[in-house]
């Protein structure tokens, strides 16, 4: 009798083996089919493949036997395997209604030097145009109306506006707390300080967001005495809020992973606390700063509930006072009034895959960092 | 606790006490330390303000009544639906997530090369879905849940009404179970670690397999982590409201949901909808205090639970190393 080894001497250990392999690939599994179908919703917009323009050519009924196939399948804007099951009657159908709702447009609109426009090109999408009934070029987002636009510049500013604010408010309050906890505090104040800052980091979204739109709004105009009380700023101090936390414990993370001898070598030679942490800890951890500030932006930039309750209005504009309506903003909020496979709902998720795009370059940039550092500051311990 | 011996023969505490002509170190000191007290405050603030004003609004008959659709009116509305749901969403994602979550860490920890590429980037993965925004897991519920496999699950059994193509518990919670898998995978993980690698090798010695060892070792003494993870993903899901914008939630439904294919109500949505929607702010505000009190109550005995048993958890930890 032969010994049998690996697999044929436990069968049944072996497929576990093999099954726990299989189930620890979820998480690559599932951002592969995150990016896979967000992008595969907004497919058409990269391509350019929808026309959403107000007025259409229209072919009488009379002439389908005159147009080839595959020109009145694009004509009627069906998928191929939609065009294959309908019979001529269904297709006949299809382009009386074409025509009734073409005949449907108010006169005023089909005049409109717009409404052969096909919006969701890229150029309509990035640049500015000359709408009708403006004196000059405009970015503008309204997707609703006859003639829908959809300029995304407005909504990368609306984004952008509360995140910056955010960020700044946010940082140096983080990181200064990092350093207190981590290099200046004895260890009772840690052990206070890291559980509080845990349960800030429980509060939901939508909490922070309620607070700051009952309280945090009414205290920051009586402050600083804007016109507009629901704006970018206050949005952006109450992601600042929410941001806090991801930042104070990446940072004191790396400020902590700083080998002791470095401290203890400082403090030897008559440095007080202070300028070791500041002149050794800080620059040798200042990577992992950095990562933290990025992962930061990360989450500030998708933060959707907060943005939602507090700022909704789209304006175009720079100014943190006024109002802005952000990626996740314009996604939550009209989503669900979008037609399922529509112009406006491929746009949505186009913006989605973009917010995917961003917030995956940052947290890529933030964990190579981390990871680098954590092998640099081990290597030399 | 290090101790540094100075010239003098003096010990040096660890604690830091500046010296008085050394007015920069001073300042900074301060200040920093003032940074970190600015966070405490916000974080009482915040908690202080919600407690004394939600006390008064909450009552045993809000919290057990079902609201009519006029949810505005404080002497008769109610979130018992919203506890429902979330709870319900809650167990069911828990359900999905636990499972998945604890094998990849088992094979984390437990399997994997430590240097291989396969392993940095299940890791990468792992860390980058973390911090994917939630909308996007909205985004992708509905993409992938409700519009593919909800779609396909109804020309397959041929529903004679969409029954899996459009919203409902079971898409919601799937949803949040992605999102939430980092959190439990990491929690885990830090928990098997904690396991000292003598306890393995005992059981290795006395003839057990890998698998053997794996789940009757190592899995009992991780058992409080694993739990930090469950606890920590329901607390953090919980509070979520971008995720099911699209795929599960409603805004208002008469009766209690009775399956997995039905709509629901939800605590956070609920909030949103009051502090955006409601016709007059100031009558509303007795009852979003008193329900964002619900929710907190909710989230933060989790939390905390979850918050203690890590403290332990990572005291063994320093403890190992």
């Amino acid at each position: 009798m032969g010994v049998h080894r690996g697999h044929r001497a436990r069968p049944l250990e072996w497929l576990a083996e093999k099954l726990i392999f299989l189930v620890s690939l979820s998480a690559i599994v599932v951002t592969m089919l995150i990016f896979l179908f967000v992008a595969r919703e907004a497919m058409p917009v990269f391509l350019g493949q929808m026309n959403s323009a107000l007025v259409l050519p229209t072919i009488p009924v009379e002439e389908i036997d005159k147009v080839n196939p595959e020109e009145l399948r694009r004509y009627l804007g069906l998928t191929k395997k939609q065009f294959a099951e309908m019979d001529r009657d269904t297709l006949k159908t299809l382009m009386e209604v074409r025509i009734e709702a073409q005949a449907e447009i108010p006169t005023q609109f089909r005049e409109d030097k717009d409404a052969r426009i096909n919006t969701t090109e890229w150029r309509y999408l990035l640049k500015p145009h000359q709408w009708t009934g403006y004196d000059r070029p405009v970015y503008i987002w309204q997707p609703i109306g006859w003639i829908k636009k959809y300029n995304i510049v407005p909504l990368i500013i609306g984004s952008l506006k509360p995140t910056i604010v955010g960020l700044l408010f946010a940082t140096p309050l983080a990181i200064g707390a990092a350093i207190y906890v981590s290099q200046l505090a004895g260890d009772r104040t840690r052990e206070l300080v890291k559980p509080a800052i845990e349960l800030l980091s429980g509060i939901p979204s939508v909490v922070i967001g309620f607070f700051a739109l009952l309280v945090m709004a009414s205290v920051l105009q009586a402050l600083f005495r804007y016109e507009v009380r629901l704006n970018a700023f206050v949005a952006g101090i109450a992601l600042g809020i929410a941001v806090i936390p991801i930042v104070f414990s990446i940072s004191e993370d790396a400020l902590t992973s700083v080998p002791r001898s470095y401290t203890q070598a400082a403090l030897a030679l008559g440095a007080s606390r202070w300028q070791t942490a500041y002149q050794i800890v800080l620059p040798a951890a200042l990577p992992g700063v950095f990562a933290a500030v990025v992962l930061g932006f990360g989450r500030a930039i998708g933060e959707t509930m907060i943005v939602l309750m507090i700022c909704s209005a789209s304006v175009m504009s720079w100014n943190i006072f006024e109002s802005a309506r952000g990626i996740t903003t314009t996604i939550a909020a009209e989503m669900a009034e979008a037609v399922t496979g529509g112009h406006h709902y491929r746009i949505l998720f186009m913006l989605g895959a973009l917010l995917f795009a961003v917030t995956f370059l940052s947290n890529l940039t933030g964990d190579i960092i981390i990871h680098r550092l954590k092998t640099k500051l081990e290597g030399k311990k | 606790m290090t101790r540094l011996r100075a010239m003098n023969g003096q010990t040096v505490s660890r604690h830091f006490r500046a010296d008085r002509r050394d007015v920069g170190s001073h300042f900074f000191t301060v200040l920093t330390g003032l940074a970190t007290l600015f966070i405490l405050c916000i974080l009482g603030v915040i908690l202080i303000n919600i407690t004394w004003n939600g006390w008064r609004g909450l009552s045993w008959r809000f919290i057990t009544t079902i609201p009519t659709k006029d949810f505005f009116d404080i002497s008769t509305t109610g979130v018992l639906p919203m506890i429902v749901g979330t709870t319900i969403r809650v167990f069911v994602m828990t359900f999905f997530v636990l499972p998945v979550g604890v094998i990849t860490a088992i094979y984390l920890t437990e399997y994997a090369p430590v240097r291989s590429p396969l392993t940095r980037i299940i890791r990468g993965a792992v860390n980058n879905l973390a911090g994917v925004p939630s909308i996007v897991f909205g985004l992708f519920g509905l993409g992938f849940f409700i519009n593919f496999i909800g779609h396909h699950m109804d020309t397959i059994l041929r529903s004679a009404e969409p029954t899996w193509s459009h919203p409902s518990i079971l898409w919601a919670s799937l949803t949040l179970a992605v999102m939430t898998l980092p959190v439990v995978i990491v929690a885990t993980e830090e928990s098997l670690r904690t396991i000292p690698p003598g306890l393995r090798e005992a059981s290795l010695a006395l003839g057990a397999t890998k698998l053997e060892t794996i789940i009757k070792v190592v899995l009992p003494q991780a058992l409080p982590g694993i739990m930090t993870g469950g606890i920590l993903a329901v607390s953090r899901a919980a509070g979520e409201v971008a995720p099911i914008l699209f795929t599960g939630v409603a805004y208002y439904m008469a009766d209690l949901p009775k399956n997995l294919t039905d709509q629901f109500m939800d605590l956070g949505y609920h909030v949103f909808v009051l502090s955006t929607q409601s016709p007059n702010i100031e009558q509303t505000r007795p009852i979003l205090y008193a329900t964002v009190i619900v929710l907190l109550a909710l989230t933060f005995a989790l939390n905390v639970t979850a918050v203690l048993i890590r403290a332990r958890i990572r005291k063994r930890l320093r403890a190992l190393s």
